[in-house]
């Protein structure tokens, strides 16, 4: 692997430590030898006993998983906060207005700032949405964008997620833990809370109910107990106290949905859904699915319901338009991008494929439809077989890949096994939109527990940390 | 409330219930296999346990022969046995899971302990000198997940269809403990009212918590009459079928109000039959046909709530 100067977020060059983790630096030296293997060991058992898991599928059935927690809190300054919520709303604001714009019209396209089958003929694009007036003109209420740090002051974005971004859950149960554990860092320490996220959230589902309806109930969708995000469904509604339902606790009539409840039908005005488009109506999308609620997609067409996120929200997160985002940003909102673009390289071009292929070695290469960081290849830690046959895959339908240079991820102090060492991490905050465009000062750090990995998410191997945001 | 989680508030607690007469069942066999007596009648005592547990079959076709160590293993540990205590705790805290939004997360934990603690345990705590402490921890988390409910839960609904599936577990259970003497063999050589028979009762009650109950209210020998008039029509005996009957159909009062649905005349009709009738009657029709088809009208009761209020389809 070639020698890379990574970003380490605790300390300078010199080895002096930046002024927003002098309170961390400080703690770490103070505490005894073994105190953090005993608090890793205790944060463990919380988790086991709050229930807070994950399903992992495999041949012997599901199996229930613990993310690694890691005890040692990741930290953003206030200005630097600043820049990445400022960054995050502007994106999300404009992807909304160019979902919105997509499906009336598509202004951008004939403005020619983006290729019109890149659009059209999308896996993502749903024709059914096509001139359909969403409440407030909100399509991603709740987005989750992926952030990525290199240096002091360039963060670049790897992924907008809008769909249905899931983690949030972790940033709240980290936060709970960490206060429980060590309660004497919050003493010390002005850290922003993040606990009235699902109260926030709640607020912005209410704000977008079909016009008319006056005390809107709000559910949430979950495709059930089996599904791997299972717990932050029954976290988000519990905390919500909304109804947690499963789509046969659903179904359409006259036009309506309503919930089957002991007392009887009672009507549904906003339907958070955790489940993906194409399993939402087995009428309008897959007639297999049994997730589904029948007839669900012509009320929402109707305007009797709202569904968060919308339906056909994946057209504006999918890799092959993320290469066009400043220009989205630039073209409705008329400012510069706050935050960077990964330079990235569409295989589907002969010139971009051609310079992908002769350095396959230091890129990062991804299935445009690929997710959970399967599928991927990542240059400067695969081997020439791993490539080679990275390779072959990649001839066989090249528009199906992008490439980007390898970041060079920031590192944060991490609790391993050969002590306090440094962590390559990443960061989502989630950006609520209804009645505003909101993001709550926090978000989920993800923590690559592999020394030199580069490659964060839980289903290979990464682990989570607390994320705090200094007030000044 | 969702009919869906009124049906699985009302299932996470039959289990539960389920567990600790499961444990029971075991208890009286082990018990009743304590005493000197041939191989034959000790056989029967397990015979009777798997009856009772309605694991005849299930045990058959995985051991065949009858043996104690397989069938306490078997019903108590297999998770191949859906009426096992494994399979029944599993059952709970499933349910648990699924209703996360529904429960307080001191009920969540302590059943999510339960599991975890049973998870960690292995065959060993079935050793004949250990499986009566593995019982009496079983129990402990039965009273334990009652105990946080009725401490954290809200008095509402979702407490009424906990209770309503904690009475009708609990009614099913007695019920089938009670008939099985009726399947234990008395040898040929003991007499009715004798010793073993005397025995063989006594600790039915012990396995129904009511041996000590019995004496202060008889003041007396055990006999088949009294601990039947006992557990069935005795409205102080908590596990007795008089007692469950007459809280399922307050709670059953509490949930409709005014509306009258089916399964609530059900109740009434089998409740009746319990405030009104005496002993000698009972066992003039004969007690296991009374036992057999008050288990069957139990079992419609479950049946009709599931149509009435779970919008089960």
């Amino acid at each position: 692997m070639p020698k890379t100067k990574f970003f380490n977020e605790m300390r300078a060059d010199d080895n002096t430590v930046r002024a927003a983790y002098s309170d961390i630096a400080r703690w770490l030296d103070s505490l005894p030898e073994g105190h953090l293997g005993i608090k890793t060991e205790e944060a463990e058992l919380l988790f086991r006993r709050m229930g807070i898991t994950f399903l992992v599928y495999g041949r012997e059935g599901s199996n229930e998983r613990l993310i690694p927690f890691d005890v040692i809190p990741r930290v953003f300054s206030a200005p630097e906060w600043d820049l990445l919520s400022k960054g995050s709303i502007q994106r999300v604001r404009a992807l909304n207005m160019f979902l919105d714009d997509l499906y009336h019209g598509a202004e951008i396209v004939r403005a020619g700032k983006i290729p019109a089958e890149l659009v059209f003929n999308n896996d993502y694009y749903q024709i059914q949405m096509h001139g359909l007036d969403v409440p407030g003109g909100v399509y991603a209420h709740i987005a989750g964008i992926d952030l990525v740090r290199v240096s002091e002051s360039e963060f670049y974005v790897l992924e907008d997620n809008l769909r249905a971004p899931s983690g949030v859950s972790y940033m709240l149960e980290n936060r709970a833990i960490m206060m429980r554990l060590f309660p004497e860092l919050f003493n010390d320490n002005a850290v922003a809370p993040v606990d009235h996220y699902p109260d926030e959230l709640l607020r912005n589902l209410r704000a977008v109910a079909p016009p008319g309806v006056g005390e809107p109930t709000v559910v949430l969708l979950t495709p059930g107990a089996f599904n791997s995000a299972y717990f932050e469904h029954a976290y988000l509604a519990d905390s919500m106290g909304i109804e947690l339902v499963e789509a046969p606790d659903l179904f359409v009539r006259d036009s309506r949905v309503f919930m089957r409840t002991t007392e009887g039908p009672q009507r549904v005005d906003v339907i958070y859904r955790r489940i993906d488009d194409e399993f939402i109506d087995p009428l309008a999308f897959r007639a297999d699915s049994l997730l589904g609620v029948p007839g669900l997609l012509s009320v929402y067409r109707s305007g009797g319901v709202t569904v968060a996120n919308a339906m056909g929200t994946g057209v504006a997160d999918d890799k092959s338009v993320y290469p066009y985002v400043p220009d989205i940003i630039r073209f409705y909102l008329d400012e510069e991008p706050i935050l960077n673009n990964v330079p990235t390289y569409m295989l589907r071009d002969p010139e971009d494929l051609k310079y992908t292929l002769d350095n396959l070695a230091d890129l990062v290469v991804k299935e445009v439809h690929g997710s959970g960081g399967y599928g991927m290849l990542v240059g400067p830690a695969s081997t020439k077989k791993e490539q080679e046959d990275y390779r072959a895959r990649v001839l066989e339908n090249p528009s199906g890949f992008i490439a980007q240079p390898t970041l060079s991820l920031s590192t944060c102090p991490t609790y391993v096994e050969s002590g306090v060492a440094p962590r390559h991490v990443d960061l989502r905050p989630f950006v609520l939109s209804g009645e505003d465009v909101t993001v709550v000062p926090g978000g989920l750090t993800r923590v690559a527990l592999t020394e030199g990995s580069l490659v964060v998410n839980s289903s290979q191997g990464g682990g989570t940390k607390d994320t705090w945001v200094l007030q000044e | 409330m969702l009919g869906r989680v009124a049906d699985q508030l009302y299932w996470m607690a039959r289990y539960s219930e389920r567990t600790e007469n499961m444990a029971r069942i075991i208890d009286v066999a082990d018990r009743m296999t304590l005493t000197p007596q041939t191989d034959e009648t000790r056989q029967s005592a397990w015979v009777s346990a798997l009856e009772v547990a309605g694991a005849q079959s299930g045990y058959g076709e995985k051991h065949g022969d009858i043996n104690g160590a397989d069938v306490v293993h078997y019903l108590a540990m297999d998770p191949d046995n859906p009426a096992s205590i494994y399979s029944s705790i599993r059952a709970t805290r499933e349910n648990a899971r699924a209703l996360r939004g529904s429960i307080t997360t001191e009920m969540f934990e302590s059943i999510n302990a339960t599991w975890l603690e049973l998870q960690a345990m292995n065959t060993d705590v079935l050793r004949p000198g250990a499986r009566r402490d593995f019982f009496l921890w079983v129990k402990d988390r039965a009273h334990l997940f009652r105990g946080v409910a009725e401490g954290t839960m809200l008095q509402d609904e979702a407490m009424c269809f906990m209770n309503i599936g904690l009475y009708i577990e609990r009614a099913d259970c007695t019920a089938r403990l009670l008939d099985s003497k009726y399947h234990v063999l008395l040898p040929a050589s003991e007499e009715v009212g004798g010793a073993l028979d005397y025995y063989q009762w006594g600790t039915l009650l012990r396995s129904l918590s009511a041996f000590r109950a019995y004496h202060k209210i008889y003041r007396d020998r055990i006999s088949a009459s009294r601990v039947a008039d006992l557990i069935i029509l005795n409205a102080q005996m908590p596990r007795s079928l008089r007692s469950c009957y007459d809280r399922l159909s307050e709670t059953l009062e509490d949930l409709c109000g005014t509306g009258a649905p089916e399964c609530q005349r059900l109740v009434g009709r089998l409740h009746s039959g319990l405030r009104y009738q005496r002993i000698d009657q009972i066992f003039a029709t004969g007690l296991h046909e009374f036992l057999t088809a008050f288990i069957e009208g139990n079992a419609q009761v479950g049946q009709q709530l599931a149509r009435d209020f779970m919008m089960v389809r």
